[in-house]
């Protein structure tokens, strides 16, 4: 699948939030939208999911504007990845996976055992079959965000949206969660996700797009466009850009910790 | 797997339960009819059998004893229902049938009915009506209120609540002291004991077509939970979904509540304490808050016709018993699943 944004600019009361928003993301792509807070990348993930209507310019899925698409049909074709919640109520973790199945099923009936074979199996990717009786607001952060991936797969939509899926995770968790990410972009997926951490969207990423004041600011690979003028214009701090293992990472650093360092050792 | 066996298992046992707690509710009451009798009786409605028991057995069973037992259970299921699928779509622990004012509309209703010298059957007419208008009201209300939905109809519901109940306040000052006002009053505090055919003919229509949908449309409300917009994009229109449910819930609700006057606690407290039974999935919640809610209304509905020589108002039975309840649920420990 594919998605193509074109021209999207979107208001709240007269506020502009989004702006002239355009690029596409293809099969096998993990698109990383990164950017300060506030600057629209819910209200585009709104509007990509069909959430929010009232918006200029055209949103495509594979030639078709979302427009005309049903809920259940939207469903079908692009599933969201909410940030790490807690419901009102506690579900066991297969029960939560088992609601991603619904679109699936009829509105007056539950899902059956086809959809619960999907369920193990998602599970079982992921490598959390164990906690399947698990209370879902009784497991870790990083395991409750797998938990909604895997209600993603069960959806069979092959767009996934990511809305910081790192937030609130420990490094090895933040790893491992990217990990499955890259991986599915690599099944065949077509991924965006909203994040945080620079140095992490280099790693992981196979495009990036920064966004600015409803912006985008700059759109490309990452070597193309992952610079410290970028960090400086996108967060308003001097870094400096580091290059590691022959540029498969990079590393930016507030100017700030570095220079007083040096400083620091000139005096001694 | 285990789990859905052991939840299976609880949802059996409790009709079950059920069926053996109306066969004790028969025999309870000040003209004794034995089990054998009871049995008897019901028996011979579907197949003949040499009666075996008194003529007067039978007119004590089928028209004072029958019509207030499926009362108990119809309203206690009914008012268990709406608040499980109340708590769900608002997603919300603490939301009871009332959460929209049907109780509040109710109220007024048969007040005015009161006021107005209406029969027993038009105060029941007037309280369904009243309370089917208040939450039509409540709902056009949140209609206009900007912004997230389910707050706009929490909102909309506290105050139109609110001016019925001004209204039912206003009632009860003009009403007569000597007549009226005792019967309004005595109504506000809920009783089954009027209980008559005529009521349960006409309530068990509209308890009935609320009910089945809440039924079918259960594992939805699950989604629901979620928020309305992960439910949009798992495929599930929250806001269809919501509608259909309030309506069916109110529907419920009014036709309760319009036979068995304010019975608080019921909806509130049942669908917590079968949580705890078989957890937060509506696949087994729905079912099991449904036959848990008809077992409790019917036994306290017991208690309070043969405990005392007078009738105990079933409304301050559910409170005193389900107040120290939720005392204990709300200081208990969190679930460990």
């Amino acid at each position: 699948m594919s998605i193509e944004v074109s021209n999207l600019s979107f208001s709240y009361g007269g506020q502009p939030v989004l702006e002239d928003v355009s690029f596409t993301a293809e099969r096998n792509e993990l698109l990383s939208i990164i950017g300060p807070n506030g600057v629209g990348k819910t209200t585009l993930f709104r509007c990509i999911l069909g959430l929010l209507s009232g918006y200029k310019g055209e949103i495509l899925l594979d030639g078709i504007n979302i427009k005309k698409l049903r809920i259940e049909e939207m469903a079908k074709l692009i599933a969201y990845i909410p940030q790490i919640h807690y419901p009102s109520f506690n579900y066991s973790v297969f029960d939560m996976v088992l609601m991603g199945t619904s679109v699936q099923v009829s509105a007056i009936s539950a899902p059956g055992r086809k959809e619960r074979k999907l369920v193990e199996t998602a599970l079982k990717r992921l490598g959390i079959y164990h906690l399947k009786d698990r209370g879902y607001t009784r497991i870790s952060g990083g395991e409750r965000q797998l938990v909604l991936l895997a209600r993603a797969l069960v959806q069979q939509a092959k767009i996934l949206i990511l809305d910081e899926p790192t937030s609130n995770l420990d490094f090895g968790n933040q790893v491992r969660v990217l990990t499955e990410i890259k991986s599915l972009a690599r099944e065949g997926y077509t991924v965006i996700q909203a994040t945080h951490n620079p140095d992490q969207t280099f790693l992981f990423s196979d495009t990036v797009m920064a966004m600015k004041d409803g912006r985008v600011l700059a759109w490309g690979t990452p070597n193309e466009i992952y610079t410290a003028d970028l960090i400086c214009n996108l967060y308003g701090v001097e870094v400096t850009m580091e290059s590691l293992h022959h540029d498969k990472a990079r590393v930016c650093i507030p100017k700030s910790i570095v220079e007083e360092n040096h400083a620091r050792k000139v005096c001694s | 797997m285990e789990q859905c066996k052991k939840n299976t298992l609880i949802v059996i046992g409790l009709a079950i339960f059920l069926m053996i707690a109306i066969v004790i509710s028969f025999r309870l009451g000040r003209y004794p009819i034995s089990t054998k009798e009871v049995l008897g009786i019901l028996l011979s409605k579907i197949y003949p059998i040499e009666p075996f028991w008194t003529d007067r057995m039978e007119i004590v069973m089928l028209n004072i004893r029958l019509p207030r037992i499926i009362l108990a259970c119809l309203v206690g299921c009914c008012l268990s229902a709406a608040g499980a699928a109340y708590q769900g779509i608002f997603q919300n622990p603490m939301a009871a049938p009332d959460i929209l004012g049907a109780s509040a509309g109710a109220a007024f209703g048969a007040a005015l009915a009161i006021l107005y010298y209406g029969s027993p059957f038009m105060i029941t007419v007037s309280a369904f009506f009243f309370s089917l208008l208040t939450v039509s009201l409540v709902y056009l209300v949140s209609k206009k209120v900007k912004g997230k939905s389910v707050l706009g109809l929490i909102l909309a519901g506290i105050i139109v609540s609110s001016l019925f109940s001004a209204g039912t306040s206003f009632i009860k000052l003009v009403a007569d002291p000597t007549d009226q006002l005792p019967a309004i009053t005595y109504w506000l505090m809920g009783s089954l004991s009027g209980a008559r055919v005529s009521d349960v003919k006409f309530a068990i229509i509209p308890m009935v077509i609320g009910l089945i949908p809440l039924l079918l449309l259960r594992w939805r409300m699950n989604v629901l939970t979620m928020g309305d917009d992960e439910a949009m994009t798992m495929g599930v229109d929250a806001n269809k979904v919501r509608f259909i449910v309030i309506v069916c819930a109110t529907l419920t609700t009014a036709s309760s509540v319009s036979v068995s006057g304010m019975i608080g606690w019921v909806g509130l407290v049942i669908p917590h304490l079968t949580r705890k039974l078989v957890g937060n999935n509506y696949s087994y919640l729905m079912p099991a808050t449904m036959l848990f809610g008809a077992i409790f209304l019917l036994m306290v509905d017991n208690v309070s016709r043969t405990l005392l020589a007078t009738e105990i108002p079933l409304g301050i039975l559910t409170a005193f018993i389900g107040a120290p309840f939720f005392i204990y649920l709300i200081t208990r420990e969190r679930e460990t699943y």
